[in-house]
């Protein structure tokens, strides 16, 4: 530790203003508070003290996300044939090139902006970047994922002035560019399914549609039973199949105070509550909270919708908007059949709408308020 | 021609182009760009209609009593418009057929009657008709910058030419695919975004304090 302490003090001066690297002083910064806590001070203002700081949050997410992760490399072997230790490893190695283009593509893009605009590097892309891999079909093609992950990072964050201004969730307009520019490498039956011939995986002739699809056209989930899907032995993106391993993750999440349970349970309560409007008027036939277990439903409301900065700010808001989402989400994917899921979509305009919902229910409160004064005069 | 003159004509190009500066004539940028083709056709009948509008307008502006002066502007740009598509119809058919719509739409360009409004009213025939084909080419070019990018990845040819060559395909075995986003209006409209961000970071004095 102390070694590595003075090699960072040896660097410090010529990556300072007016060393001779001193141009990629964000970039040093970035490094140094990644390897040891910042020793500066912030002297004025009101400020609240808590060990809970960006990097520790987003690291928490990362804990979070493990389960999700570990289970998903375990599937994606167990696809092409693979049984036990084998097949987990098979998976590692089949997601690992993606983590590590998202990550490389989407960091060179923060760093670099980060620099000319003389910023610090923030780490909310630490979180984007592993989500980006685990919400695509394993076999998306790496440039595809480079290429939304730069267009995500450009669009959905730096144009809006960087990290914790942007509009829209990073991650999932990383995959929206993938499904609109490239549907054909993002649905139907051979996506879900890795092809890479190695520790003799079987992959020639695995196909078949995601219990989502088969939902969307039959009524059933197929071959598998509820349970199936909620262990998430189900067809799906890389991390979103298994609802018990997201469910680790949200107790995770949760515990940590870092997540909006409101958020998080309205989402559900709105999937739910749609679901049941659907199957009163009789456009449903099949259990009601199938909706929750297939698909990327789960993994939304748990990763995506939490998302404290595309999320509403106030609590009533955090209400409103995760109903809607949850809502809108079933009410696309049973009514418009182009789309057999609809949580992408339905975080995205929701992420849209929220400064509307916010704005909303301030005033409301102000006027709640207002009425309160003239009541006691 | 004079120097005054020239710069009629060129200032559309790039300082006060009609498109990324003024941002006029968006809608119909964003919906004839898929391809190079009907970009052109459709950059080239606007320069028209802009410039002859223009020149029309300008004879007729001592003569026009302004209360009226905009069903009269209305008039003129209709009948130029209505020359224009009957042009096309007659010579190039099949980008009659794909530009649909947006050549009839012309007339609700808001270049077209900007420049009458805000040019031609005020100046000489002469100087109003290179002001009419100064908008007309600056309104053009940034359609084809815009069908350049969304051609070339959306469908992978340029002028109807196939440049990305077909065994790159993955339908064909190899890696790439077309961007189908490209494809669809936002993305013109990401496109003309870019343009402007890398306009205004070139041109300072463009820039809010």
């Amino acid at each position: 530790m102390k070694a590595l302490r003075n090699i960072v003090d040896k660097l410090k001066p010529t990556f300072s203003e007016g060393g001779k690297l001193g141009f990629l002083h964000s970039t040093f910064e970035g490094f140094e508070t990644f390897l040891f806590v910042p020793d500066t001070t912030t002297t004025k203002g009101a400020h609240i003290r808590d060990c809970n700081d960006m990097k520790r949050t987003m690291i928490m997410v990362i804990v979070a996300l493990i389960p999700a992760f570990l289970f998903g490399c375990y599937w994606t072997g167990a696809q092409v044939g693979l049984e036990g230790l084998t097949a987990f490893v098979y998976g590692l190695i089949r997601i690992l090139p993606m983590v590590a283009v998202s990550y490389i593509v989407g960091l060179a893009i923060e760093f670099y902006f980060a620099q000319i605009r003389k910023h610090e590097i923030n780490e909310g892309f630490l979180v984007s970047g592993l989500l980006i891999p685990m919400i695509m079909p394993v076999s998306t093609p790496l440039w595809m994922v480079g290429l939304a992950t730069a267009f995500a990072v450009i669009f959905g964050k730096e144009v809006f002035g960087g990290t914790g201004m942007n509009v829209f969730n990073p991650a999932l307009l990383a995959r929206a560019f993938v499904f609109f520019a490239y549907t054909p490498q993002i649905s139907g039956e051979q996506v879900w399914y890795s092809n890479w011939t190695m520790m003799g995986a079987q992959v020639d002739g695995v196909t078949g549609a995601t219990a989502l699809e088969k939902l969307a056209t039959t009524g059933t989930m197929g071959e598998w039973s509820a349970m199936d899907a909620f262990l998430g032995f189900i067809p799906g993106s890389f991390g979103e199949t298994s609802t018990l391993a997201i469910l680790i993750g949200a107790v995770v999440l949760l515990g940590a105070g870092i997540a909006s349970w409101r958020t998080m349970v309205s989402v559900f309560v709105g999937g739910l509550a749609m679901g049941y409007l659907f199957q009163a008027v009789g456009l449903t036939e099949y259990p009601v909270w199938w909706h929750l277990i297939v698909g990327g439903f789960a993994f939304g409301a748990v990763f995506m919708a939490t998302d404290p900065v595309t999320s509403a700010q106030t609590n009533t808001g955090k209400y409103i908007v995760g109903f809607m989402t949850g809502a809108i989400a079933v009410l696309i994917r049973v009514v418009n059949p182009a789309y057999p899921e609809g949580m992408m979509l339905s975080i995205l305009f929701m992420n849209a709408l929220a400064p509307l919902v916010d704005y909303f229910v301030v005033e409301a409160n102000i006027n709640r308020r207002k009425n309160r004064v003239k009541t006691v005069k | 021609m004079s120097n005054k003159n020239l710069k009629y004509l060129t200032g559309p190009f790039s300082a006060n182009n009609p498109v990324i500066v003024q941002i006029l004539g968006i809608c119909s940028a964003l919906a004839v760009t898929v391809q190079l083709k009907p970009a052109i056709v459709m950059a080239l009948s606007v320069t028209a209609v802009t410039a002859f509008s223009n020149l029309v307008m300008s004879l007729l502006r001592n003569g026009v009593p302004s209360r009226i002066r905009i069903i009269v502007q209305l008039v003129v740009i209709a009948a130029l418009v209505i020359l224009v598509d009957q042009v096309l119809k007659a010579f190039v058919y099949d980008v009659s057929k794909q530009l649909s719509v947006y050549v009839g739409l012309i007339i609700t360009n808001c270049i077209v009657m900007g420049r009458v409004e805000a040019f031609a009213l005020g100046n000489g025939p002469w100087a109003s008709f290179l002001d009419g084909i100064g908008n007309g080419l600056g309104y053009g070019l940034i359609l084809v910058v815009v069908a350049f990018f969304r051609e070339l990845f959306g469908s992978g040819t340029l002028y109807g030419f196939r440049v990305i060559p077909e065994s790159w395909y993955i339908t064909e075995g190899g890696f790439y695919a077309n961007n189908g986003l490209m494809l669809f209006p936002p993305m013109a409209l990401i496109i003309v975004g870019c343009i402007i961000w890398v306009h205004r970071s070139k041109n300072k004095d463009l820039q809010e304090k």
